[in-house]
């Protein structure tokens, strides 16, 4: 019988939350840049605020809190797996590919982490209407916290790969 | 100049040549 509360089951458990949250936070990141920003321009101009007053608040809340999620639960697996500081510095003298690889990911991951909480976040506030900014100001934060989630798309793909292939390194 | 993450595209392609840097600086490193 499976023990439930072996150190294997929590070390398991964690590895389950993490991806959990961080399907959470990508799968909101993807429907941002695949759909979300294409797709607004094409509606008409008075339908606009359903998107942008309703459906964007939300999606950035369990955006931003994925990705919270997603690190907290993703440091605590690393702690547990017993890699967390050969990881941080990428393995570097350890010669070992898994902790390189497990290292690049949790980098790309946390520079993504503070995209979302200390660019994307605090601009999109003022584009949502959460803090008051001049029309000027809310036209350039939406510009910043847009090409920062892209950056975050672009830096997804190699995130992905090191996180994944973590099991073939 | 337009910015190349103004394309989903292009930002696509670049995260692929991105993914070809990490994967020669894990082989070089590890």
């Amino acid at each position: 019988m499976v023990e439930l509360v072996s150190f294997d089951w929590w070390l398991f458990c964690m590895r389950w939350l993490h991806i959990l949250c961080g399907v959470m936070w990508i799968g909101h990141l993807w429907y941002f840049n695949f759909t979300q920003t294409p797709t607004v321009p094409k509606i008409p101009a008075e339908l606009r605020p359903a998107v942008t007053k309703f459906i964007l608040p939300e999606a950035l809340f369990w955006f931003r809190w994925g990705a919270m999620g997603t690190i907290i639960f993703g440091l605590i697996l690393a702690y547990m797996n017993g890699y967390l500081g050969s990881a941080i510095k990428l393995g570097i003298g350890d010669h070992s590919a898994h902790n390189t690889t497990i290292g690049f990911g949790m980098w790309l991951g946390t520079i993504m982490w503070f995209n979302v909480w200390f660019i994307i976040w605090p601009n999109q506030k003022k584009n949502i209407g959460l803090v008051q900014a001049t029309p000027d100001e809310v036209k350039k934060a939406a510009r910043l916290a847009g090409l920062t989630s892209r950056v975050n798309t672009l830096l997804s793909i190699p995130m992905f790969y090191c996180m994944a292939g973590v099991h073939f390194y | 100049m337009k910015n190349p993450l103004d394309s989903l595209g292009q930002t696509i392609t670049l995260g692929f040549v991105l993914t070809i840097v990490v994967i020669l600086l894990i082989h070089a490193i590890a």
